[in-house]
């Protein structure tokens, strides 16, 4: 056999590799770590920043979108390491199984929309557990009562759900509206606060 | 606008291949540090890359660097890491890699050895070899050609 054929062969090192890649990713060499997690409302895909929390989505069958937009928009130093959201796992799991009303984590706003957007989304932060709003007095708390659309849309592009409670926004008369992660999702979460009877 | 992919998707993509020649350049003793250097300082550099640039080739300038000085931190500490059988981790016979052979390659002086990991374990192209070797395509086909003559010689099947 020539000696280019036996340089060629390749070494099993999928393990091995894999291994180091991991522990490199838990050292915190990244500026995002990001996690798929299994909640009680399907798989999150979770992300943090050196700041605090920047992301949680719904659509995990496409994690490769939600790390494109935190590469262009946040840092492209980004790694997969579960180990490093540890805190965020544990409040949300806390949440689903009802031991916990509030989060106590730092947010990295940078994937929020500015201005009217921004202040929808702060109004939507301070809405309790167990209580509800319309649009049309989120519109007017973040102080345009005629933007109730806008509103809408900026819950619509809220990055991270569950922890601002987009879900606490409802039609009057009561009507579910709509939600990010589908509706049902928003029926669960609602259900389990008791704001909607099981 | 290009932007950059997420380093993540960077590893996914070229994690064994510079395990693989950490390997082969450094031993297996040393791959592993090595590896975890060579993404520090690239993760480092990364977000002032170009977009447009070689990524593969790019990361593998990094790693060479690093066997380099791995071998040299080697050299001042004198352990003789080369006596420890890497046979062992390496299957007897088939498809796996010539144990006596990246034996034989880690003895070549260190542009015709880097030349020789680059091309058959990275296999990366002349160019990309000539620009991990930070020399003249020319030169690096030369680095190549003389430690692909100097293998031969020595190697007995």
């Amino acid at each position: 056999m020539s000696l280019e054929r036996v340089l060629s062969r390749k070494q099993d090192v999928a393990e091995a590799s894999e291994l180091a890649a991991r522990r490199f990713a838990e050292s915190g060499a990244a500026d995002v770590t990001y996690a798929v997690e299994p909640s009680p409302l399907g798989e999150l895909f979770v992300a943090t920043s050196r700041r605090g929390l920047l992301e949680i989505g719904f659509h995990t069958e496409d994690v490769p979108a939600y790390l494109q937009r935190i590469a262009r928009r946040v840092s492209p130093r980004i790694l997969e390491a579960p180990g490093r959201l540890d805190a965020v796992r544990r409040q949300l799991d806390d949440y689903f199984v009802g031991r916990r009303d509030t989060f106590e984590l730092p947010l990295d706003w940078a994937l929020a929309r500015q201005g009217f957007g921004r202040r929808v989304l702060d109004v939507t932060a301070r809405i309790p557990y167990g209580d509800a709003l319309t649009y049309r007095e989120l519109a007017t708390r973040a102080g345009n009562p005629r933007a109730v659309r806008a509103a809408g849309s900026a819950l619509g592009a809220n990055p991270l759900p569950i922890v601002v409670p987009c879900h606490r926004v409802l039609r009057t008369g009561g009507a579910l509206g709509g939600y990010g992660g589908g509706v049902e999702r928003k029926r669960w979460l609602l259900e389990r606060e008791g704001v909607l009877g099981a | 606008m290009t932007s950059l992919p997420p380093f993540q998707a960077v590893l996914d993509e070229h994690r064994e291949d510079v395990y693989r020649f950490l390997i082969a350049l450094a031993g297996r003793q040393e791959a592993d540090d090595c590896f975890q250097e060579t993404l520090m300082s690239a993760i480092r550099a990364y977000p002032k890359l170009d977009p447009a640039a070689n990524l593969r080739a790019w990361l593998f300038t990094i790693a060479r660097r690093k066997a380099v000085d791995a071998h040299r931190a080697r050299g001042r500490r004198a352990i003789p890491v080369e006596t420890v059988p890497e046979a062992a981790v390496a299957p007897a016979n088939g498809t796996g890699p010539d144990p006596e052979l990246w034996g034989l390659v880690r003895e070549l002086p260190p542009k015709q050895r880097a030349a020789v990991a680059l091309r058959f374990v990275a296999d990366l192209s002349h160019a990309e070899v000539a620009g991990a070797l930070d020399c003249s395509e020319e030169a690096a086909r030369r680095s190549l050609h003389e430690g692909l003559e100097r293998l031969r010689e020595e190697w007995v099947r």
